[in-house]
């Protein structure tokens, strides 16, 4: 017979004291495994938040990015009809054209090929887009004997590099005529009303509102009509254009120089206010939406930063928690463990006092006691575990990823034992050293 | 001589102060001799029995076993000479609670870790008429049984002495002749018993008794 049998036959025996002293060791182990479990839990859940908070984050900040594209070139296309009403910026004037003289009737009065604004067109030229070619010219409304400025305009030419663009102005359809608002008002005419001018019948398709300028006289007709009643058939007298926002030093010679190499020998002007407004509206606009990015991604940083110390609350309670419940739990269960290890010595005393007469030693004493310790140790550890995993886990909430962790099951494994035969390391030296022969004296 | 207790004084530590339980006493025992140990309770009967089997170191006196001072050995010594050389019988049994019968008549092999002690025992257990008790605990046994299992006991490592305190105390007349019977015929192979009784029965199975009375010897008549 080996000790082995007397350790397995003596807790079958007293099983209670056995089932007791595994409950200790498992109520120790169970704390400690479902803090772990818990605090594993939270690190968990709290990468998880920080990670969905930032996705969140980018998805907001992207689709505040949309919303600001969308808005700048919602902001675009107000400018470039706010541009429309302003007037183009650059203009382009054939090589005779008196400036001196264009300036002081405000209208040009030298002609170019009408084929001029289909050569700027098909050329890679950037630093200008939106081209509109005109015939335009001062004449004596002969119905009406008025002076009048009839223009005549086929709409934006579209640039061969780029996409089509919608077109600033709209076509004025043959037959039909634009109005100024001081050839419109005086006359009560209005969209739909019929007019001659100088023997040519046209209805009104649209009339401007006062606009203080020259174009309060202005009608505007179809390019090849115009040309027709002008006598300027296939020539025009200026390409109206848009500059692009291209920020350099001397933006007026660059676009000069770039024109002059497909039209040489025509002449440029600018229209400075206009075009530094509609600069300033871009760069204002543009900062807008910076701003307007820059706060929702600081925004995102926020929440990410406070889901993070949300979780790290979380963590920190559970690990004040740990810190208290579980140095109590293993004092406690060591505290149990020596009160049931000191009874059960009491119990065998007669027992080992006979097996110390017979030739027991006391180091068989020792094991006999320490080798029910560590069964008490491994049963508690593996319940303890389980019963821990399974509270730290149900009270963690559903986590995605398994917290099981077999070094927790391991330390577990073996803590418990050196819990358990710690705890009953002084009842067994007690039990070891007494004499048999008082023993056996007293019973 | 197999045992040899020679000039050995016991005291113990009372309240009122010390008590000599035995005083100078000398015993010795042959090979095949069977002495029984008189006198009324209190005299030093079981002190001188513990003094001899290496249980209770005397202030006093020299004890040879089998040529032997069990008290010049080392507590881990003293235990494995004990388990081998004594064979002890006492009046409560002392079996282990736990063990059934087979288990305990082989508990002395605990130490000796032999591997031929389950076929002696189970011979021993068959010997003493416990074969159909084999499985059963203490608890499910008969006094008398207890007590053969108990003699079972102190003879599975074939020892050459056997102290016995009162072994037929608590027995009825066919059960404690059966024990003494059992020690009979364990001297006639050779081994020396020392028997420490209040039984006239057992002491008529003695070929020796010795007295004593007040922790002294009064008497020693074969």
């Amino acid at each position: 017979m080996k000790i082995s049998r007397l350790v397995v036959q003596e807790i079958a025996h007293r099983f209670v004291n056995f089932v007791l002293a595994v409950i200790g060791v498992s109520i120790a182990v169970a704390c400690l495994v479902a803090s772990v479990t818990m605090i594993d839990a939270g690190e968990i859940q709290s990468r998880k938040l920080v990670a969905e908070g930032k996705t969140e984050s980018e998805r907001l900040v992207a689709k505040r990015e949309q919303e600001v594209k969308d808005a700048g070139k919602k902001l675009n296309d107000e400018m470039r009809k706010i541009t429309k009403g302003l007037g183009f910026n650059i203009v382009v004037l054939a090589e005779d054209e008196d400036i001196a003289a264009f300036h002081a009737e405000g209208t040009p009065t030298r002609t170019m090929p009408q084929e001029y604004v289909d050569r700027l067109a098909k050329s890679p030229i950037v630093v200008i887009n939106h081209l509109l070619p005109i015939v335009t010219k001062k004449v004596e409304w002969a119905e009406e004997k008025q002076t009048i400025v009839l223009t005549g305009t086929r709409g934006e030419v579209p640039q061969a590099h780029r996409d089509p663009k919608k077109p600033l102005l709209d076509l004025v359809p043959k037959g039909k005529v634009v109005l100024g608002y001081r050839l419109h008002h005086p006359r009560k005419l209005k969209p739909g009303s019929k007019l001659t001018i100088n023997g040519r019948e046209l209805e009104v398709v649209k009339c401007h509102p006062e606009r203080g300028s020259v174009d309060d006289v202005t009608a505007w007709v179809n390019l090849e009509e115009a040309q027709q009643m002008l006598g300027m058939q296939n020539l025009v007298n200026a390409i109206l254009a848009l500059e692009c926002n291209c920020a350099t030093v001397d933006r007026i010679a660059e676009i000069r120089g770039e024109i002059a190499k497909v039209l040489p020998g025509t002449q440029i002007l600018e229209r400075g206010r206009k075009a530094l407004a509609r600069a300033e509206a871009r760069n204002k606009a543009k900062k807008t939406a910076d701003a307007s990015l820059e706060a929702a991604r600081t925004s995102g940083k926020q929440m990410i930063a406070s889901r993070k110390a949300n979780a790290d609350e979380m963590i920190a309670s559970r690990k004040a928690q740990a810190n208290v419940l579980v140095p109590l739990a293993v004092v406690g269960s060591f505290a149990w463990i020596v009160l049931l290890a000191v009874g059960n010595a009491r119990q065998r005393r007669g027992e080992i006092g006979i097996l110390r007469a017979i030739g027991m030693g006391s180091r068989d004493v020792l094991v006999l006691f320490l080798g029910k310790a560590l069964l008490v140790g491994l049963a508690g550890g593996g319940i303890g575990y389980i019963v821990g995993y399974l509270v730290g886990t149900g009270y963690s909430g559903p986590i995605e990823q398994s917290l099981f962790d077999v070094n927790w099951l391991l330390t577990a494994l073996l803590m418990a034992p050196a819990l358990s035969a710690a705890a009953t390391w002084l009842p067994a030296l007690v039990a070891a050293g007494q004499d048999p022969a008082v023993v056996l004296q007293e019973q | 001589m197999l045992i040899s207790l020679d000039h050995i004084t016991k005291t113990y530590t009372g309240d009122t102060g010390p008590i000599v339980a035995v005083d100078d006493v000398s015993v010795s025992v042959e090979a095949g001799e069977f002495v029984a140990v008189v006198g009324p309770s209190g005299c030093g009967k079981t002190t001188l029995l513990l003094v001899a089997g290496g249980l209770l170191r005397p202030e006093d006196g020299e004890v040879n076993l089998d040529g032997t001072d069990p008290y010049s050995l080392s507590g881990e010594q003293r235990a494995r000479f004990r388990a081998e050389q004594i064979g002890f019988v006492f009046q409560q049994f002392h079996l282990v609670p736990y063990l059934n019968v087979l288990d305990n008549v082989m508990a002395p092999a605990l130490v000796t870790g032999e591997t031929s002690a389950r076929e002696r025992a189970e011979t021993l257990v068959e010997r003493f008429g416990l074969t159909v008790r084999l499985g059963h605990r203490p608890g499910q046994l008969s006094t008398g049984e207890r007590q053969r299992v108990a003699l079972a006991r102190a003879l599975l490592n074939e020892p050459r002495v056997i102290l016995a305190d009162e072994p037929t105390g608590n027995l009825d007349g066919d059960n404690s002749e059966q024990v003494l019977q059992a020690l009979k015929a364990f001297t006639d192979e050779g081994g020396a018993v020392l028997l420490v009784t209040h039984d006239p029965d057992a002491v008529a199975f003695a070929g020796r008794q010795v007295m004593l009375q007040g922790g002294q010897l009064a008497q020693s008549v074969s």
